[in-house]
């Protein structure tokens, strides 16, 4: 024990005179957690869109008045034909063109029916999807709103509809940053941790002390527990810091126990770490452990369910995604933090993180070798 | 008899079909200094590596301080010092962190290191220096403070690797007058070097050419058996016939 004592004070020496990894250890995620969110924010707002109206009647004023003020699009042209309008779409200035047909309002009075065009510029398929449906409800809404008018003039009752109403549980307002913030604050711990620790052993080969190291009598155990629990405690620093940006600037707290979360975090970290240090035991060079580390650090972020959810990825996918341990953490911080889920819940979630953190550093104390 | 700290028998290490170590045998005995001659290549450091613990021998006998190499190398290392080709004590780390934390991988107590860590900055005469990282120290004074911190925890025998390689005659003088002082406070000594001027410090000489060894015999008897005025004549009779490149 008293080995690892003194293993513990070189590293803490060492990464305390790191004035610049302590700078970024500690700015990164405190900056990057406040930015980052707001670029992931997939609600859609202010959507470009052009009419063109060929009507000019009092129903399309209405219609192009009730879309306007839905808050959801930024009207930037009114076009007298849809060439016209089509030369905003390929210019980019706008998402959307509504193209409301001579006759608009007599038809609509009339028969009771009338079709409008939408086109809509698919190059950011997303902001299209999104937007072209804002614009469906809208008009629907518009339409039902006609339809009250019409029956109220006709004696027989009103069609029924089905009408389906939803309410969002545990982020009633759907905000995207809710889902996403915590997912962020996991993936800056995992960068963090992961490149740190897999840099860590091999800068020891590049310098040749690892020799040095090798021929004392330090166990393995020593020397890999001498690297992970200073990163350890970096890593359990940068979670309390990320904790404190989510509250501060996003007002998120976390609804279920924070000891539960704590506990997750101090394994996940031991896991984390275990898997840097492996990718340390097996490079010879800096160069090789941030490659190797970036190809794993892509994977976890991109299979974690941070962006997209873990459920809609095929199946050979989602056993990919299982067998990445941040897809765990992502899960269960979000479970506690949103859901306020207890111990019990997360359990089998609990079992998975403790099994690679089993798994990752006893593979990486297996494979550093003291002798060759 | 004199007590033996390192007895070697047949012992080989190969890569694939090359044999860095072929067969070589010797023994060592307590407080000599023992020389470890041969051209880059030669194959000196890597018998020094399975001596030390690092390496595992393909096949012969050896122990080490009375450990054997392939089962025992944790107890060797207890046992023995170490200094590298390359300079391997942390750059980053002041002159006495490192002391203190190698005196503390070795099991050394706290007391004990501050009270000869003081002892050891005082005789480098390194006071002014000791709370200056050692990557700002110029490499003579890096050479001699990396052999000190491997013999800080009185080991039975140091093991050291061309350890005055690009060191200016002054100074690789006073680094043997250290190696001197050890090999009398009864610390082995084995040396790997190519100075040869070096060579005739030592008690007994190895001559390794092609990873087997040549010659072994005191420099005085060398000399009278290869009928050569230097070290460095023996040296060059036998290493002509080297066929591996002399390089790297």
């Amino acid at each position: 024990m008293n080995r690892l004592t003194f293993l513990l004070r070189k590293e803490f020496r060492q990464i305390f005179r790191d004035k610049i990894i302590i700078i970024m250890m500690f700015a990164m995620p405190t900056v990057q957690l406040i930015i980052l969110p707001l670029a992931m924010d997939f609600d859609v707002k202010s959507v470009n869109l052009s009419v063109v109206d060929h009507d000019h009647s009092t129903y399309s004023q209405q219609l192009i008045t009730k879309i306007a003020s839905s808050g959801y699009f930024k009207m930037v042209g009114a076009e007298a034909s849809y060439r016209d309008a089509l030369t905003y779409i390929e210019k980019g200035k706008t998402d959307l063109i509504l193209e409301i047909p001579a006759g608009f309002e007599r038809n609509l009075v009339r028969e009771g029916a009338q079709k409008i065009g939408i086109s809509a510029d698919a190059i950011n398929g997303t902001k299209a999807a999104i937007g072209g449906n804002y614009l469906n409800t809208v008009i629907a809404s518009f339409n039902a709103g006609l339809g009250i008018n019409v029956t109220a003039n006709l004696t027989s009752p009103p069609a029924s509809i089905i009408d389906i109403t939803w309410s969002n549980w545990f982020n009633p307002l759907a905000e995207y940053k809710y889902y996403v913030v915590p997912g962020v604050l996991v993936l800056l711990l995992t960068m963090i941790g992961g490149f740190l620790s897999a840099l860590n052993i091999v800068k020891e080969k590049e310098t040749g002390t690892i020799e040095q190291i090798n021929v004392t009598p330090i166990k393995k155990w020593q020397f890999i527990a001498g690297k992970l629990i200073p990163f350890w405690i970096m890593g359990m620093i940068v979670f309390t810091l990320g904790l404190l940006v989510c509250r501060i600037v996003y007002g998120i707290t976390p609804e279920g126990s924070i000891p539960l979360l704590y506990l997750f975090a101090a394994i996940y970290l031991i896991a984390l770490l275990g898997f840097g240090l492996l990718i340390s035991t097996y490079s010879n060079s800096q160069i090789q452990a941030m490659f190797t580390a970036f190809f794993f650090m892509m994977i976890f972020m991109l299979m974690s369910g941070l962006f997209t959810p873990v459920e809609s990825m095929p199946l050979w996918a989602r056993s990919i995604a299982n067998l990445v341990p941040i897809t765990h953490f992502i899960k269960v911080v979000r479970m506690i933090v949103l859901k306020g889920s207890g111990f019990s819940d997360v359990q089998p979630e609990l079992l998975y993180i403790i099994g690679f953190a089993i798994i990752l550093n006893g593979w990486a104390i297996w494979n550093y070798r003291k002798t060759s | 008899m004199e007590e033996k700290v390192i007895t070697c028998r047949n012992l080989t290490k190969q890569f694939g079909n090359f044999y860095a170590v072929n067969n070589i045998s010797f023994d060592v005995y307590r407080g000599e200094i023992f020389g470890f001659l041969g051209a880059n290549g030669a194959g000196k450091t890597t018998a020094m590596r399975i001596l030390c613990g690092l390496s595992f021998p393909s096949s012969g006998e050896a122990s080490v301080a009375g450990f054997d190499v392939y089962r025992q190398q944790e107890l060797i290392k207890q046992h023995i010092g170490y200094m590298s080709q390359k300079f391997s004590l942390y750059e980053n780390l002041t002159v006495l962190e490192n002391i203190e934390f190698f005196g503390g991988a070795y099991g050394i107590s706290r007391k004990e290191i501050n009270k000869r860590s003081e002892e050891l900055v005082r005789k480098l005469g390194l006071q002014r220096e000791a709370k200056k990282l050692v990557g700002e120290l110029p490499l003579g004074w890096k050479q001699k403070l990396a052999f000190s911190v491997a013999i800080f925890h009185q080991p039975k025998i140091v093991f050291l690797d061309e350890p005055t390689g690009g060191v200016d005659p002054v100074t690789r003088r006073q680094f043997w007058d250290m190696i001197y002082e050890a090999a009398a406070a009864g610390i082995t000594i084995f040396v790997t070097t190519h100075y040869m001027d070096e060579a005739e410090y030592c008690n007994r000489v190895t001559i390794m050419v092609d990873g087997k060894i040549e010659a072994l015999d005191s420099p005085a008897n060398l000399k009278k058996q290869f009928a050569a005025n230097t070290v460095e004549d023996v040296f060059y009779k036998l290493a002509r016939g080297a066929k591996r490149e002399n390089s790297g």
